[in-house]
């Protein structure tokens, strides 16, 4: 392999992702509503030191900001023609950041949801969702970047539809999921049943894993439960500095740098390689977490009990890989009317 | 998950049973099932409202609770609203030409700024699951539009919905001018959306805020029936 995450991959036992895109952008003043990806053209000094708040604070890759560069997401603000233009730039200034960091860094093409429910329960079909991921992979990889990076996906149909995107695409790709609801994703899927259908994929991505979510402690029991499956892949864990609390009419995120440094330190034991924040993350946070991956020995994984005493609680008591888990159980009739 | 000998025909069942494989077509999202369902109790005499009562929302009051428990996950509840759909297709008509009593209306939609509206079209699926009427306002939603909704079709509640942790503060703008005009007691305001928590809707001045689509019927529920007592003793 001879693209430069799996190099960096071969070489290192673990690395440090970047943190929030859109925390960091609404701090620089881009108004709520506003579609973040316009700033790539209209805002390019912001976006680059954007990048460059990651790239000084020690992450050894950062994510473009084009997690809503489909045509399914700029629709919504009628910029639905400019997905490999506005693509392209987010990468490009990524680019620039990147070679004049004087380290290896990777541009990662963020790719977030088409916000659409996948056939057969909703509207979007699988042939309409691979064209719009391979549009804006297109427009990132035209702009420069080393890997695509599909974030915060719930639906595994979606999961794959940008994994053969990837592949039209030609382009090495990471892809990570939001595990939100009950310790699965709002779509119900497992983090076992998660890495099992990573496994079964033809363009399987350099490494998979969460992002996003609801809190630190939630998302280690996904990496653990991504471990338990037996899958050597690379495993990424970013999550959210803590929950969103309202103050004084603004939203603050109450994970600390400290909280965030011991989290990272128990994700790479847990068993993560690639692990950076997600919403609330700030290049103060990161700066910690660098601080603590590098000066912490790697340790055993930790248990459930040890997580939730060093990062808080769960937010639901199981998360469907304990025994018995496997999906809807419902004692019922066991009677079908004939089908005539 | 159946046998062929296990096969049944809905006709045959008493309305008991009926009731019982309805809810189990329901859970399942069956459609065909649920409108055939339907129409044999109308036919049987059921009055369009005991069908909607007994029959769909006591099925939906299933899933949802199987929702909220994290035993049912987006898709399934989604087949389950479609099935529920079909049946109230047939119903709904009906309701209104026999002046069926009005389980309650809500105004829907996501705040300005947010365009993320797949937590919004649960509940306003849930909601119609529990026979409320629904008026869907869409995404980005201004307080003007809400509130010409609201007065425009008479509605007892107002839902709002925000994913983005910067969209959701617009939720008070809306409260805010609500209390402005003098409208605020006249509605119940629900709140939802992932980043927010019971906290805020407190700090928002928001009757409450609903963790998900199952939560928002079950408060739905209890405010409305909270709304006519209130309405009964002043009376």
């Amino acid at each position: 392999m001879s693209d430069a995450l799996s190099k960096m991959l071969a070489s290192r036992d673990w690395l440090l992702a970047d943190g929030a895109t859109g925390t960091a952008l609404f701090n620089m003043g881009l108004q709520s509503g506003d579609a973040p990806e316009l700033w790539n053209v209209e805002q390019p000094d912001q976006i680059h030191a954007l990048y460059k708040g990651a790239v000084d604070a020690g992450s050894d890759l950062f994510l473009t900001n084009s997690f809503g560069g489909t045509a399914a997401r700029m629709k919504l603000h009628n910029a639905q023609h400019r997905v490999f233009e506005l693509n392209k730039a987010a990468a490009e200034i990524g680019r620039e950041v990147a070679d004049t960091a004087g380290r290896d860094v990777i541009v990662a093409g963020s790719v977030g949801p088409t916000g659409e429910i996948m056939a057969p329960m909703g509207a979007l079909t699988h042939e309409i969702a691979v064209e719009m991921f391979h549009e804006q992979a297109e427009g990132l990889k035209a702009g420069g970047a080393d890997v695509l990076w599909v974030e915060t996906i719930s639906a595994a149909e979606e999961y794959k539809a940008a994994a053969e995107a990837a592949a039209l695409a030609g382009m090495p790709w990471c892809g990570t999921m939001s595990f939100d609801t009950a310790g699965r994703t709002m779509m119900g899927l497992t983090s076992a049943a998660m890495a099992a259908m990573v496994e079964k994929l033809d363009h399987a991505p350099l490494a998979y894993g969460a992002n996003c979510g609801v809190g630190a402690s939630d998302l280690l029991r996904t990496v653990l439960g991504f471990r338990a499956s037996g899958s050597e892949r690379p495993v990424i864990a970013k999550g959210n500095a803590g929950i969103p609390k309202y103050v004084d009419g603004h939203i603050h995120y109450d994970g600390t740098p400290d909280l965030m440094a011991r989290y990272a330190v128990l994700a790479r034991d847990c068993g993560a390689t690639i692990i950076g924040g997600c919403c609330g993350t700030t290049p103060e946070h990161l700066t910690q977490m660098r601080r603590a991956l590098e000066d912490t020995p790697r340790g055993t994984a930790p248990n459930l009990e040890q997580i939730a005493a060093e990062l808080g609680g769960f937010s639901s008591g199981v998360d469907g890989t304990e025994e018995g888990g496997g999906g809807p159980v419902r004692e019922r009739r066991g009677r079908r009317r004939a089908t005539v | 998950m159946s046998d062929q000998d296990d096969d049944i025909i809905l006709a045959e069942l008493n309305d008991e049973d009926l009731v019982a494989q309805m809810f189990d077509d329901l859970y399942d999202g069956l459609k065909e099932e649920i409108e055939d369902g339907v129409n044999i109790l109308l036919g049987r005499d059921w009055t369009p409202y005991r069908v909607l009562t007994e029959a769909l929302v006591g099925g939906m009051t299933i899933v949802g609770n199987d929702f909220r428990d994290g035993i049912l996950f987006v898709p399934e509840v989604l087949m389950a609203a479609n099935a529920m759909k079909g049946g109230m297709k047939i119903l709904k008509p009906l309701l209104i030409a026999t002046g069926a009593p009005r389980v309650g209306k809500m105004v829907i939609g996501t705040v300005k700024g947010d365009i993320h509206d797949i937590g919004k079209n649960l509940v306003s699926m849930m909601m119609e699951g529990a026979g409320f009427e629904v008026v869907d306002l869409g995404i980005n939603n201004a307080v003007d539009a809400y509130i010409e909704a609201l007065i425009e079709e008479e509605a007892d509640i107002l839902g709002m919905s925000a994913l983005l942790t910067t969209t959701m503060p617009y939720m008070k703008v809306v409260i805010d001018t609500l209390i402005e005009k003098g409208m605020r007691d006249d509605y119940i305001v629900l709140v939802g959306g992932a980043p927010l928590n019971e906290e805020f809707g407190k700090a928002i001045g928001a009757d409450a805020y609903c963790r998900d689509a199952a939560v928002a019927v079950e408060t739905a529920k209890e405010w409305v029936a909270r709304k006519h007592n209130q309405m009964a003793a002043s009376a």
